[in-house]
Parts: structure tokens; sequence; C-alpha cells
């Protein structure tokens, strides 16, 4: 079993426009940066994605967003991209917010086969409007539904040509998630390691949920936020 | 002392040893800063990571290692990562003692709005309707009133909520009002204040409590 391709547009080359794609990442931190410039440059339209944010511009998703092949987004925040709030503003982007922690679970859901679950989140919030509620025990809750994608784009460390994965620190966030809850899931890794190099107690995404694997080049990784609390402390 | 740094230092005394606490990007951030000596608080950043450590020097930044203001951090012995989906659900479940996060406006009910404004400000609620529902307590640090004077403890919220009935505490540089199923309770000032003075300068009724205190910002080292 090889799941290696060859390069971050052939990985991508059968992604078609109007196709919902998930990208892991946590602002610009854990973003598959390769696979986000080679879907740029397949030129595909009308895209559907998932992403906790949406880069900024100039960089990350911000990308996709300048090139007008987004047309709409659910993600739970995207405070640090100013075209994307033009857009919004003037109607011209179909953009869908949630709690955060709703979105990493109706992923979670949707790649374990779990249809619905009931959250405390939003109760009595605009985000609970029209949903079903449930009074269990002392409390009530809103139906949530599973979130699925065609395609996800992930980013990880080190990975080996089965597809089994290991995360960096904080890079990890929404990546191993994002990694079940598609038809199709292409991880892009900093490293590539011979099967076995991998401590399989330390696995974080195991190998049946990768369908192919690119090898990543020139990782840029920017700090989005530079500046720090006087202080000192974060 | 500025008005965030007062507020950063009084809800650092109220960390106990061995809590785990979630603080929110701006002000909340500060509290870290003024945790009491010999305490151990665990902090919590909602991207993955249990462990906080301070800001690193602008060098030993790395890119893979932010807290959720996307801000490099450090890492403190003990500490650990995971995905965003089990992030929450140590948040969703109740294992944080505390959650602090910033406001737009709260009301008597204990109503929160701190993510959108209809029509100007598109950016999010990122983390805070989930920490809300699933923190044990629930604390708003936030400036009394809007940098032009206007009014953010309410009678009732008017932007669109993040939570209804979530916060537990109000912090500001003028008191620290508790919410309960009366209204809400005035149990300390600042300094010099007295409780018709911050009264004057807030829109929801406060009910004075009768053991009114001095607001303390001292920290416990």
């Amino acid at each position: 079993m090889n799941k290696v391709v060859a390069s971050a547009d052939v990985a991508v080359a059968d992604i078609v426009s109007g196709a919902t794609v998930m990208l892991g990442g946590f602002g610009l931190c854990g973003i598959p940066e390769n696979l986000i410039a080679a879907l740029v440059r397949s030129g595909v339209t009308g895209l559907h994605t998932i992403s906790n944010n949406m880069g900024v511009d100039g960089f990350g998703m911000g990308l996709m967003l300048e090139a007008g092949m987004i047309a709409s987004h659910v993600g739970s925040y995207v405070g640090e991209n100013r075209l994307l709030e033009a857009l919004v503003i003037k109607g011209e982007l179909d953009l869908t917010l949630i709690p955060q922690g709703n979105l990493a679970e109706r992923i979670r859901a949707g790649g374990a086969g779990i249809p619905a679950f009931y959250v405390p989140t939003g109760l009595g919030t605009v985000i609970a409007e029209g949903k079903e509620t449930r009074r269990i025990g002392d409390r009530t809750y809103v139906l949530e539904t599973a979130l699925r994608a065609d395609v996800s784009l992930i980013k990880a460390w080190k990975g080996d040509r089965l597809g089994n994965l290991i995360y960096r620190k904080t890079a990890r966030n929404f990546n191993p998630v994002m990694a079940t809850a598609a038809n199709l899931t292409i991880a892009e890794v900093e490293e590539l390691v011979e099967p076995g190099e991998l401590d399989p107690d330390q696995i974080i995404t195991p190998g049946v949920y990768v369908d192919r694997v690119v090898v990543g080049a020139s990782y840029l990784k920017p700090i989005e936020s530079r500046f720090i609390q006087q202080g000192g402390k974060a | 002392m500025s008005g965030k740094e007062r507020i950063a230092r009084r809800i650092a005394r109220e960390i106990r040893d061995g809590f785990y606490v979630n603080l929110g990007i701006g002000l909340p951030t500060m509290i870290a800063d003024y945790v009491p000596a010999g305490i151990d608080v665990i902090f919590q950043s909602e991207n993955g990571m249990l462990g906080v450590g301070p800001a690193p020097t602008e060098d030993a930044a790395d890119p893979d290692l932010i807290n959720a203001g996307k801000q490099p951090v450090t890492e403190l012995p003990g500490c650990s990562f995971f995905g965003s989906d089990e992030s929450f659900a140590m948040i969703r479940g109740g294992h944080m003692d505390m959650s602090v996060l910033g406001a737009m406006q709260v009301d008597e009910a204990g109503n929160l709005a701190n993510w959108t404004i209809p029509g100007k400000m598109v950016k999010g609620m990122g983390g805070a309707m989930d920490l809300v529902a699933g923190a044990k307590r629930v604390i708003v640090a936030m400036e009394h009133q809007t940098k032009d004077g206007g009014a953010k403890i309410l009678k009732v919220c008017t932007l669109p909520l993040t939570g209804t009935h979530v916060v537990h505490d109000i912090v500001t540089e003028l008191c620290w009002i508790r919410v309960t199923p009366k209204g809400l309770l005035l149990t300390e000032v600042a300094e010099g204040l007295s409780a018709e003075d911050v009264q004057a300068r807030t829109v929801a009724t406060l009910i004075i409590a009768s053991d009114l205190r001095t607001m303390a910002t001292e920290v416990l080292r």
C-alpha cells in the first residue's frame, strides 16, 4: 500500500468545482499550505469550505478567498480577514458562523457515524433558532447535526505511506478530526517516514482515515499575532 | 494602575490551587501575570493545549505553538496537546473550573453578548458559546463602559447573545458584581468609589450587598 502522491497538484487534481472542502488549521497554525496553493492553481470555483478560520488577507485560506473560488463558508471565527468581512456585509459570500466546539463535535460525529447529538451550547441564542431542543435531566439541550465533506485537506508533522500521522504541538487542532469526516482525505506532511518509524502508541491519526499523502515543502508558517501582552505572559 | 490591570489583578485572586482555567483573548490573558504565589493553576487554550506558559522571546517563538489569540506561547512542564474536538469535550464536559472572557454587553439575567454587531462586525463567536455553556464558573472581565461612555451592563442585552443565564460574575475597573437569581448584586467597589458612584454609571439596577467591600487588587505573593 502506498498513499503517497507525487505532488500537491496531483493530489488535488480531481477536486471539482462546487465541492465541499474541509481545511485543517487554527488561524495560520497547522494549515495545509501546499494543498491550498495547489487548489488555488487548479482554478476550481464555487467551493463550500468548512474551516475554523479564513486565514488572513494574503495568506492561508485568504488566498482562496482572493481567488474568488469560495461560494460559502462554515467556521467559528473570521475576524482576521478583512476581505471576508467586506464580502459578507455586501452579501457576496454566504457565511455561517457556528460555535467552535459545535464545529469540532459536528465533524467528529460526521466521521464517527453519529447523525446528530444534543449540546447545551447556544441555547436561547440565534444559533439555536429553528433547531430541535430537548430537556434531559435538569437542563435543555440543542440538537446539532453531523458535518461531512467531499474532501478534507489536512496538515500533519510526520506521516508514512500508509497514512499514519502525528502532529506537532498546537498545529494539531482540527486536523485529526477533519481527517475522519470526508469521502477523500488528503494529508500533507512535513516529513515522510518509513512504516514502523512512528511509534504505534503515539500515532494520532491511524492510516485508515487518510487516502493520499503529500510531502509539503517551503513552509512559511507565519505567526499571526506577533505581539504579546505587556508583562510578557500570555 | 490601569483599569485593565486592576481587573486582572482582582480576578487572579479568585484562582485556587489546582484550578484548570481558560482565559479569553485580550484583557483576560493579563490575569496570568498576577497568579498568587504558591498556587498551581493550569491554563487551557481551546486550540488544543493544557499547561500554557508565558510568551517566548521574539526569536524563540514557534509557529506551531500558539494560544487561541494566535500569539506564540511556551510549554510548561507537564503540558499536553490535543485536538479541537477533545479540547471542547473537556470544556463542554465541565472540566474547566473557570472561564474568563470579555463582553460587549451583560444583563441582569446573566445573559452575555460578545460576538457580533449585526451589519457592522463580522468576526464570529469562536469558542465563547461553548465555554460559557460548559465552564463551572464564568467571569466576565471588561471595562465598565464603552470607550465613548456607553452602558455595557444593561437591564436586557440588545445585541445577539452568546449565552443565556451563563454569567456568574462581572468584574470591571469599578466593581465586582455577582449575578444572582434576584438580580445583580454589587459586592465590591474600587477604592475611593461608593455604590452610588457605580450605580450612576450603570444602566442595570444594582442590589447593594450588606457587606459591600473595597475591591482588593494587591497580588498575593
